[in-house]
């Protein structure tokens, strides 16, 4: 029987965004709140997910589908352990490991620093990082930017970089926010490989990408979110993948009979 | 925990015949909810009043198939498969063994930090000798050349700018550390790692500054004719005690900070305040606390407090250490003698000259009764660092699943 690895129990995910007021929180005035013990006046909620329950199996792989701010992203985060949850609970075997588009790791150092102290901060002893080292610098193939400073780097060749780090250690979850949306050709066949690897090391992988042919090509079930709700999810990829389409206005994808 | 609802096939809530229409696709729990619910403006807007009720109604269990027995609640079926809620806390005793596994990624951080800070001056590292020796610099030109003044105090300039290198070791440690988990907000969400890693890298990272300022200290105060004394020994402790106190001060900071910037923007002012009161300056033991008039001579409980404050504590016994001066002129170094006490606080009633007073009456201070002696100093030494340091993990760590939202 499957192994279940993540089970999302009826979750609900609320941002609050601070400073959307006039208000600028000077020194003084942060002063007075503080003394006063009263909440900022230009709090705003978002409900970003509005209850959702789901289950993901050892060596799945799911795509998550929507329109911006649906809750993707932010949904990828609950089950990292980034955000807590306002109500219900995410339920994890092992820990999962989110990859996003922005920033570097540590910025201001160097492409081998970032390995080096990245796979550190996931707890592989010095030894193992030496001996990996190598093979985390060619997935990546970021060649000689390797010893220039992260920023330095293109976007590409920053998630490159930061896909490998992350996938390096295998890890029981991975969750893939559009981090290979920016790579060229060659590394998404190289990344779709590792990916399959980790699922094949009865891993489980979540993808959430807007090239709805990448989920296709990856992805053995498909979650489609609308506001924070799940509208469809299943095994049948191709089907969801069309009826998101027809909902949002999208060409139909053009398949090549199997 | 909610009620689940009966299992359904995936996807045999919603038809494709419900495709045309995107702003009423209905999730299940849609339908709303009784309450009138307020519209929390989600990202979605229209149509999204009335669904944000938190408790509306169960959700619909996806891609579960029929794995999970009828009646099960999921939050049961999770743990019967030995799942952990994704944002546990783990113990105490295994947060600090993970974070003792990490030792290498905190000093690595560190030293690799410390080695980018001045990657885009053109001088390099060199700055990293040159920012304190210029902080001494600044503060010998105004007190030592503009004022020229020694405000009761022996060897003023060694007591001064060693005053400042302690006191900015505590000072810097608080303020990097109230942005630090902002500031690596993109490592916190890619990577699982014990958060207190980062505020303890940070007071790594000022460890390793405080070295460099030291060897200026060491050239400054050997320059000003002290000599090299076993006293000197008694550095190591008192800096690690030191550090200590500040990796608990970092926690805190840390913590603070990492909700709002309000805290490293009010930073600097506490800090400031705190470095006056901490006798970085003037002589909290001596100069302030002896002269009659002062205000600390008047409020002798004001005085203990001052000088048992964490700050004054640890510069106070580095002083000692390094500065014979300072450690002859220390309050108790001799037997009580009243007179010689009262002739260092009101040398003009004994008519004692300006050139008799500086070169021999300004170390009488050591003949009057000391408002902490030198032994309560060790003592809250080792209790602030102690306390600070256990409170601040504690803090820290009750929130460590809190980091990196937002």
């Amino acid at each position: 029987m499957a192994e279940p690895m993540v089970v999302v129990d009826d979750l609900h995910v609320v941002y609050r965004v601070y400073g959307s007021g006039s208000d600028k929180g000077t020194a003084a005035t942060a002063l007075l709140r503080m003394v006063k013990r009263q909440q900022r006046p230009s709090i705003r909620e978002v409900h970003a997910i509005r209850g959702m329950s789901f289950v993901a199996y050892r060596g799945d792989a799911v795509g998550v589908i929507g329109r911006n701010g649906s809750g993707k992203s932010t949904l990828l985060r609950a089950i990292a352990g980034l955000l807590p949850a306002e109500q219900g609970m995410v339920f994890t075997l092992g820990h999962a490991a989110l990859l996003g588009v922005n920033a570097a790791l540590l910025e201001n150092l160097t492409g081998e620093k970032n390995v080096i102290l990245g796979c550190l901060a996931m707890g592989m002893s010095p030894q193992t990082v030496k001996e990996r080292y190598q093979s985390i610098v060619d997935f990546s193939g970021v060649g000689d930017f390797i010893n220039l400073a992260m920023k330095t780097y293109s976007t590409g060749m920053g998630s490159r970089l930061r896909f490998a780090i992350a996938s390096a250690k295998s890890q029981d979850i991975l969750l893939v926010d559009e981090a290979l949306a920016t790579g060229d050709a060659e590394f998404r066949v190289k990344s779709h490989r590792r990916i399959d690897e980790l699922r094949a090391q009865a891993g489980t992988v979540f993808l959430v990408a807007h090239n709805l042919g990448e989920i296709e090509e990856t992805c053995n079930k498909v979650i489609w979110l609308e506001k924070g709700r799940i509208v469809q999810a299943g095994e049948n990829v191709p089907e969801i993948i069309d009826a998101y389409l027809a909902a949002t206005g999208g060409e139909p994808r053009v398949r090549e009979p199997k | 925990m909610t009620n689940r609802g009966r299992l359904s096939a995936p996807g045999e809530l919603t038809g494709p015949d419900s495709r045309s229409v995107p702003g009423e696709l209905t999730g299940p729990g849609s339908l709303g909810g009784p309450g009138g619910p307020p519209d929390n403006g989600g990202p979605a807007g229209r149509g999204s009043a009335g669904a944000a009720v938190l408790a509306a109604e169960p959700a619909e269990v996806y891609l579960a198939g029929d794995a999970i027995p009828a009646g099960e609640l999921l939050s049961d079926y999770a743990r019967r498969h030995n799942l952990e809620p994704a944002s546990a806390r783990p113990p105490v005793l295994k947060y600090l063994r993970m974070l003792w596994q990490r030792r290498q990624f905190i000093t690595g951080f560190a030293t690799a930090s410390n080695m980018a800070m001045y990657s885009e001056a053109r001088l390099g590292q060199l700055w990293q000798v040159l920012t304190p020796l210029l902080n001494a610099g600044v503060y010998f030109l105004i007190f030592g050349v503009l004022l020229g003044i020694n405000r009761g105090v022996p060897g003023y300039i060694p007591f001064l700018v060693t005053g400042i290198f302690v006191f900015n070791f505590t000072q810097r440690a608080c303020i990097t550390s109230s942005t630090v988990m902002r500031q690596n907000l993109p490592l916190i969400r890619a990577l699982p790692f014990p958060r207190g890693c980062l505020p303890l890298g940070y007071v790594v990272i000022e460890l390793q500054q405080l070295l460099l300022s030291f060897a200026v200290l060491f050239v400054i105060i050997l320059s000003y004719g002290e000599p090299i004394t076993g006293y000197w020994l008694l550095i190591f402790p008192i800096l690690a005690l030191q550090t200590l106190f500040n990796v608990g001060c970092a926690f805190i900071l840390a913590r603070w900070g990492s909700g709002f910037d309000d805290v490293s923007q009010l930073l600097p002012f506490i800090i400031r305040t705190w470095m006056y009161a901490s006798g970085v300056i003037f002589s909290i033991q001596t100069t302030l606390a002896l002269i009659p008039g002062k205000v600390l001579y008047n409020h002798p409980s004001l005085a203990y407090l001052l000088q048992v404050n964490p700050a004054a504590v640890y510069i106070t016994l580095i002083r000692n250490a390094l500065l014979t001066d300072q450690r002859t002129s220390m309050p108790g170094y001799h037997q009580y003698n009243a007179l010689r006490c009262a002739m260092y606080g009101d040398p003009a009633k004994y008519h004692i000259s300006s050139a008799v007073f500086s070169s021999k009456v300004i170390y009488f201070s050591s003949y009057c009764h000391p408002v902490v002696s030198v032994p309560a100093l060790w003592w809250y030494a080792a209790g602030w660092a102690v306390l600070t340091a256990v409170a601040g993990f504690f803090f820290f760590w009750w929130a460590e699943t809190r980091y990196g939202r937002g």
